[in-house]
């Protein structure tokens, strides 16, 4: 009944596996002809305004002055924001889960609620943003800036779009993404460790504070890296929330502008002048997250290796 | 004293002097600082708790209200309604949408599953496979808008034109990190005395990764392609200049495709009530596909071979 | 030191010592499960109670009892009194916290915190809110649990970086840094090599003149060479489930010599296990 594999057989086995290392090649490829395609486009740009084009604030078509500072600013200024806000709360919600305060199927329910909030998509949040979040904060940010004023973070008004809501939809976005990675590094944790705080006769609290916090640290910090870095690449929601205005100002209740966000708007209508020095900004922001990536990653992996080491 | 005090001051005596004979405060104080902190960090927990679940129940709230009021066979074909027009649908917007993901779908499913197939199976240690690894990892966090970028200058330019084709490569190019991780992990996890017992009958490899741990893995592999879909579906910056819009049923892949997601973005910035209101119902049914592969990915997911 | 190990009893008929610890045990359940019945165990002060019994007669579940450590377990139930310097330690308005601040316990995995050597032998201290000379202290702990000379050079050394008779010993000098004056050790050597079992037999017999040990043990040459008093416990399958019971107790070379019941007699001849 039994025979060796026919040709056909070993025909198959060849193509199949050839197809397969192919298919791992093609997406190192990819990798790098992104890079390559959007450094090149970048290039010719690069050589016109150089390193001046990331310190430069004017984007102006006419004069042909391109300069993305205002929008590295307010990248960077809306990501820590909102790594602020749901970061804290996204690692509250991972302690939530895992140190015994719901009953599992409360527990389950939570984490679908979590679940959910992570995949409604990014235009929908800037929508919900636009006819819910913003009229619900103008009277509350107008009463800062009126009362508090001298504050640099409340020194605007809030008429419409701005740093402040873009900020917060921002921190609802990426909190799912901490408190999941932060769930895992806290489950990670072996019981006997548990065990051990317990047995010294720890309250809840403490245990929680001073064993399971540091232990799960490195995996809690990577749950934040890669948050802001999810921060760093979000377009939709902020293109429709922010204001797309090209200033740098402390204050919460400016407009303000994102790399990401000046694409987005920007891009469909421009010629090619603003195409190249788009291109530049994409270049800028693509470095950007892949480092911020790979640190979070980094860290991730330091992580887990400190508890493989001891098994 | 406290119980802390008590505990210390029971304990300063020498290794050799006989133990102080003490009594042991044992007794619940609930003013206690210590009790105080402890259920006032837990009160913090539940507020931040339930002040996380208010946005979700916002928008689902706002999705039904505004969103499932407009819902109407009306609303699901016909096309969208110009500037102080009245009615109209989106009717164009979900083929387009289905067409694009299905686009995306088609191309990034093999091309992941085969190289899945190379990190998990073939060459597991290979430098080439730790590459990939990481790469794909990285790939996780790309910005939506760059992969549009990136298939504007590519094919759009090349093309000439704006087109559905394009729109389905960028969404591909962002399902594709997540396809070949949860397929790399599906078939990681397919145990080694099954595909032993593969090679036992005398498989060759690719028969053994065909008939066993395909379709072992197929229920990780699955989840993976549907919170794949689920993503891509929602996703509108890379469409925004690869398959830009059209007020139009699609009539061909190589001219430009309307899409829930950049409708939504479109209306959201008009000040036409009806505009807006259709941008509510887009967005309920918009959900309403994300949530329904969302489901699959968890129903397929809890099936073990 | 005999000069044979392996046949060393522990030396005496002790004098009758205090009670530091009456456990009173009726009814122990897991959910609707009968884990333990009717067990009398009094701990005496500056002694080793060993508890034997084979597998599932529920020694590790009472000596979890003694500082409430099963209160981990949602399902866990105890009937019964535990008194502790005559106080039951499961009265309503007894916080479970601060029992286990008074009672120590090595447990049978070493499970040293993701901490340097200093921070974990510390950390019951700092939890106390010790405020006196803490190097002094951590000094004195690890010197106690016989691994001082070992760690003196690398106290800033993760504890996970040492080797599993090492970890074990740093937890027991966790555990007596802030000198409770009983210690629970839940099969402490379980997981251990002959030798470094060896070293921490010895060190429970140094430290028993200032603490008060119980010890779960299912080696029973071991509670043989380190036990001054051992309780048997036996499983009862009379009722169709496995509910562990106290068999009898007394003094170890009685329990190994000369015991009262017949199916302790039939345990320490090794004739089940």
């Amino acid at each position: 009944m039994s025979g060796p594999p026919s040709g056909g057989d070993y025909a198959l086995d060849q193509s199949f596996r050839g197809i397969a290392w192919f298919s791992a090649a093609l997406i190192l490829a990819l990798v790098a002809y992104i890079v390559i395609e959007i450094g090149g486009k970048a290039l010719p740009a690069i050589s016109e305004y150089g390193l001046g084009f990331l310190t430069s604030t004017d984007w102006n078509v006419q004069t042909k002055t391109f300069g993305i500072l205002p929008q590295i600013w307010g990248t960077l200024y809306s990501s820590l924001l909102a790594l602020i806000f749901g970061g804290t709360f996204g690692i509250a919600i991972a302690i939530f889960l895992t140190q015994d305060f719901l009953p599992s199927q409360l527990a389950a329910v939570f984490r679908t609620i979590i679940e959910l909030l992570a995949a409604i998509p990014s235009v929908v949040f800037g929508l919900w943003g636009i006819y819910v979040l913003i009229p619900l904060l103008r009277p509350a940010a107008n009463w800062l800036h009126e009362h508090l004023g001298g504050i640099p973070f409340f020194s605007t008004s809030l008429s419409g779009p701005g740093l402040a809501p873009a900020a917060l939809v921002l921190a609802i976005m990426i909190l799912p993404t901490v408190a999941s990675i932060s769930v895992d590094a806290l489950r990670q944790i072996p019981y006997k460790i548990k065990e051990a705080a317990y047995g010294m006769g720890t309250t809840r609290w403490e245990a929680i504070l001073k064993v399971m916090l540091p232990t799960a640290s490195s995996g809690i910090l990577a749950a934040l890296v890669l948050g802001f870095g999810r921060a760093l690449g979000e377009t939709m929601a902020l293109a429709m929330l922010i204001g797309n205005s090209n200033q740098i100002s402390l204050s919460l209740f400016a407009p303000a502008n994102t790399l990401a966000a000046l694409l987005a708007s920007s891009f469909p209508e421009a010629g090619p002048v603003e195409v190249r020095a788009l291109m530049y900004a994409a270049l800028a922001l693509l470095a950007i997250t892949l480092i911020v990536n790979a640190v979070g990653l980094a860290v991730m992996k330091f992580a887990t290796r400190k508890f493989e080491a001891e098994r | 004293m406290s119980d802390s005090q008590q505990v210390i001051a029971s304990t300063t005596r020498g290794f050799d002097q006989p133990a102080l004979d003490f009594q042991p405060k044992l007794h619940h104080t609930i003013f206690e600082t210590r009790a105080l902190k402890s259920g006032f960090l837990t009160g913090l927990t539940w507020i931040a708790a339930l002040l996380a679940s208010v946005p979700l129940f916002s928008v689902i709230y706002m999705l039904l209200i505004e969103g499932g009021s407009r819902l109407s066979w009306e609303t699901l074909t016909a096309l969208p309604p110009s500037a102080f027009d009245v009615g109209g649908g989106f009717g164009n917007a979900i083929v387009g949408t289905v067409v694009m993901v299905g686009i995306a779908t088609l191309v990034s499913v093999p091309l992941g599953i085969f190289a899945a197939v190379y990190l998990a199976i073939l060459e597991p240690n290979g430098k080439l496979s730790h590459t990939v690894r990481f790469l794909a990892k990285v790939l996780t966090g790309f910005p939506s808008i760059l992969a549009g970028v990136f298939v504007y200058a590519v094919m759009v330019v090349t093309m000439k034109t704006y087109s559905a084709l394009a729109g389905g490569v960028a969404l591909a190019v962002l399902m594709l990190p997540t396809v070949v991780l949860a397929a790399e992990q599906a078939m990681t996890m397919v145990p080694k005395k099954m595909k032993d017992a593969a090679y036992g009958m005398g498989c060759t490899r690719a028969q053994m990764i065909w008939k066993v741990v395909i379709p072992t893995g197929a229920p990780g592999i699955l989840t993976g392609v549907m919170l794949a879909i689920a993503g891509a579906a929602g996703n509108s910056a890379p469409l925004l200049f690869t398959a830009l819009f059209s007020d139009y049923y699609l009539r061909s892949l190589t001219e430009p495709a309307a899409s829930l997601a950049i409708l939504i973005f479109n209306f959201s910035g008009m000040p036409y009530e009806n505009q807006i209101q259709l941008a509510w119902a887009a967005s309920l049914v918009l959900v309403l596909i994300v949530l329904v592969f969302n489901i699959l990915a968890r129903i397929i997911g809890r099936q073990k071979y | 030191m005999n000069a044979n190990p392996e046949m060393m009893v522990a030396n005496t008929a002790p004098a009758h010592n205090d009670v530091v610890m009456d456990c009173q045990l009726e009814k122990v359940f897991y959910g609707d499960f009968l884990a333990v019945r009717d067990s009398k165990v009094p701990i005496e002060k500056h002694q080793i109670t060993g508890f034997i019994g084979p597998s599932g007669c529920g020694k590790s579940t009472v000596l979890r009892s003694l500082n409430r450590m099963n209160d981990l377990i949602p399902i866990f139930r105890f009937e019964g009194k535990v008194s502790y310097h005559g106080q039951d330690i499961y009265d309503k308005k007894v916080d479970p916290v601060v029992v286990r601040r008074y009672i120590g316990m090595v447990f049978q995995q070493p499970n040293p915190f993701a901490m340097s050597i200093y921070d974990n032998v510390a950390f019951g201290l700092r939890l106390n809110g010790f405020k006196g000379n803490l190097d002094e202290r951590v000094e004195k702990a690890l010197q106690g649990a016989a691994i001082w000379n070992e760690v003196k050079d690398k106290l800033k050394n993760s504890g996970l970086s040492l080797s599993g008779g090492q970890q074990q010993r740093l937890c027991i000098a966790r555990a007596i840094a802030t000198e409770p004056d009983v210690l629970l050790m839940d099969e402490p050597c379980s997981a251990l090599d002959p030798i470094a079992t060896r070293r921490v037999e010895e060190l429970m017999i140094e430290l028993k003149g200032q603490y008060t040990i119980a010890l779960v043990t299912h080696n029973m040459q071991q509670a043989m060479r380190v036990a001054d008093t051992t309780a048997f416990f036996g499983v009862d399958i009379s009722k169709g489930s496995r509910t562990g019971y106290l068999v009898e107790m007394g003094p170890t070379k009685k329990i190994f010599e000369e015991p009262e019941q017949q199916l302790t007699r039939e345990y320490v001849r090794g004739e089940f296990s």
